[in-house]
């Protein structure tokens, strides 16, 4: 290591100092070099509490505890192939086509999204900012695996410029990125966003051939068409259901949301009361289920609460997007209401708008677009009982 | 009854104003840098909304529709004077906006300074002229479902141009690119936002 840092030192560092020829491109070199040592830089003046904790550490933090989703979907993906093809093969093989076809998604966002980081970067002339690390991570993890990559590629050029970028870049966004991405595809694209062909990859090779009888819908297209799901509430919460790839393992979320409480990375508070929103909603549809409209939507309402937050993205997005720092609410109070209205209206869409099965996207973007809204009213709040105190102490006085 | 919430949960939501047709976009822009005028003026819309639909309605349906005016005598049964509709909206909607200025000058000074033109120019604002041409267009069957529908339009109105002030407040603090400064930015929120409204789309209850 002391070698590497050497040679860094003395033969790449220069090529990128003031004056040198490559001067330009000052914030790549940085922000390759931060990943790889601590950075040197302190501050000149006053007293400073220092802390091992910053901004890359955070964000590897989170990417940790998606490590697991992302290995998972992997193996689901290659799971639910073969299953479709009705083959019998090993754990190996199921894993590695899963891999084969994860891993360049992964690769597609990360190179796509640094890639224009790094420029705005060197043309804004400031560090490298490491708010894509998750972004980039998350993606791939919320797209169906048959999403071609090019589309991939554009909905992070849209996420990143124009969720971002035009914001001033990481830390300025009001709505969160991964999710725009998202979203962007599923406006853009949606017959390769919804619908049941795209949950379960069916490429076949020659002798091969889909199972009769198949179906590719997820739970929740199932409860939306038909009002009936043939995936038992066992099998999704260990995951073993079709859905975008690092979606659907609500073990592994509850996993990976231990892992940002325990670091006080997630907001513990918004990820409780999302999930008390979504099940008072839940409860709400249980007991009004009598009269709903059409019987479909009577057999949506009537599934039980807890079931409804164990299936599709739900978990999977109160955890890991309604707790973004930066898009959500900020104020701790805020951070209640924030949480539970983006539990509420998930499961709301979901049941009551035929257009999407799923509700947890548009939701946290509906609440990202209301959290500045809610701040301002707690702070406005906290001014008005405070000065009240003072009234009541200087007329005491 | 649920007629009525129907209505009232799609103007808000499904047919908002300003995400799903961008009416009323001037003062919206204009007028949404705080929060607190935003609110003023968002007040004033549900107000004018609520009292404007309703009586555009009557005169809908009293004076201007075909056949109207067969309540004063049988023979008026062939008069058409929906060619009048605009002209007489719109001298509804700018008698109901004096009202509200004088109140709003009266009542809170402060408000009437910060709200400035925008205030008289809420007479032409497309989302107020707007409600009362989709209340003729969509055919409301009473006057009851007018009004909800109008004071659903405010609350939509009032709701979006708070939600874009407090945004704005707050990216005030984000270093934004010099050519997208002001209303730029704004633009691009609003497009933005009109994503996430896109959420409610399709939803009947």
């Amino acid at each position: 290591m002391k070698a590497l840092h050497n040679f860094v030192e003395g033969k790449i560092k220069p090529n990128f100092e003031e004056g040198a020829k490559l001067e330009k491109l000052w914030p790549v070199y940085d922000g390759l070099y931060t990943f790889l040592f601590v950075p040197g830089h302190t501050a000149h003046s006053g007293a400073h509490i220092r802390d091992g904790i910053d901004l890359k550490r955070t964000m590897n933090t989170v990417i940790t505890a998606l490590i697991p989703c992302l290995l998972f979907g992997m193996w689901n993906v290659g799971y639910h192939h073969y299953n479709a093809l009705g083959m019998d093969v090993t754990f190996f093989d199921q894993f590695l086509f899963g891999a084969i076809k994860v891993i360049p998604m992964v690769i597609v966002s990360y190179g796509v999204g640094l890639g224009i980081e790094f420029l705005f970067c060197v043309l804004k002339g400031h560090q490298i900012e490491e708010g894509y690390l998750v972004t980039g991570m998350l993606i791939p993890l919320i797209m169906p695996v048959d999403l071609p990559l090019w589309m991939l590629a554009l909905s992070v050029i849209f996420a990143v410029v124009i969720g971002k970028e035009v914001f001033g870049g990481t830390g300025m966004n009001i709505f969160n990125p991964a999710l725009l991405a998202r979203a962007f595809a599923f406006f853009a694209y949606p017959t390769w966003m919804s619908g049941d062909k795209v949950w379960i990859n069916t490429d076949v090779a020659e002798g091969q051939a889909v199972v009769d009888g198949f179906s590719g819908a997820t739970i929740l297209g199932d409860l939306a068409t038909t009002g009936a799901t043939s995936y038992s509430a066992f099998e999704a919460f260990l995951g073993l259901i079709p859905g975008s790839v690092g979606e659907t393992s609500t073990l592994l979320i509850i996993a990976g949301a231990g892992l940002l409480i325990f670091t006080g990375i997630g907001s513990w508070k918004i990820m409780l009361s999302g999930v008390i929103g979504g099940a008072t909603m839940g409860v709400i549809f249980n007991l009004v289920a009598p009269y709903a409209i059409s019987p479909e939507q009577q057999a949506f309402m009537a599934v039980p609460f807890w079931q409804q937050l164990i299936f599709g993205g739900f978990a999977f997005g109160i955890v890991f997007m309604a707790t973004d720092p930066v898009s959500g609410s900020q104020t701790e109070k805020g951070k209640w209401v924030y949480g539970f209205l983006i539990g509420f209206f998930a499961i709301m869409i979901r049941v009551f708008n035929p257009a999407y099965p799923e509700g947890i996207m548009l939701a946290i973007l509906f609440m990202n677009t209301m959290a500045p809204l809610i701040d301002h009213y707690v702070v406005e709040a906290n001014i008005k009982k405070r000065q009240k105190r003072l009234e009541l102490k200087t007329a005491g006085a | 009854m649920q007629e009525l919430i129907n209505i009232f949960v799609k103007a808000i939501f499904v047919e908002n104003m300003i995400f799903a047709y961008f009416l009323g976009m001037c003062s919206y822009l204009a007028v949404s840098k705080k929060v607190t005028t935003g609110v003023g003026l968002g007040l004033a819309v549900i107000f004018v909304l609520t009292v404007t639909v309703p009586a555009n309605y009557l005169l809908q349906n009293f004076v201007l529709q075909e056949g109207a005016l067969s309540w004063i005598s049988p023979e008026f049964a062939e008069v058409d004077l929906s060619f009048l509709s605009f002209i007489l909206f719109i001298a509804v909607i700018a008698s109901m906006v004096q009202l509200v200025e004088m109140a709003v000058e009266k009542f809170a000074p402060a408000l009437y300074g910060a709200l400035g033109i925008f205030l008289p120019l809420i007479a032409v604002n497309c989302a107020i002229l707007g409600g009362s041409l989709f209340m003729q267009e969509r055919n409301y069957a009473n006057i009851t479902e007018a009004t909800v529908f109008g004071f659903g339009s405010g609350i939509g109105w009032f709701l979006a141009i708070v939600a874009i002030a407090a945004i704005r407040e707050k990216i005030q603090y984000s270093d934004v690119p010099a050519p997208l400064k002001g209303l730029g930015i704004t633009f691009i929120v609003t497009g933005l936002m009109g994503i996430a409204f896109m959420s409610f789309m399709g939803i009947k209850l």
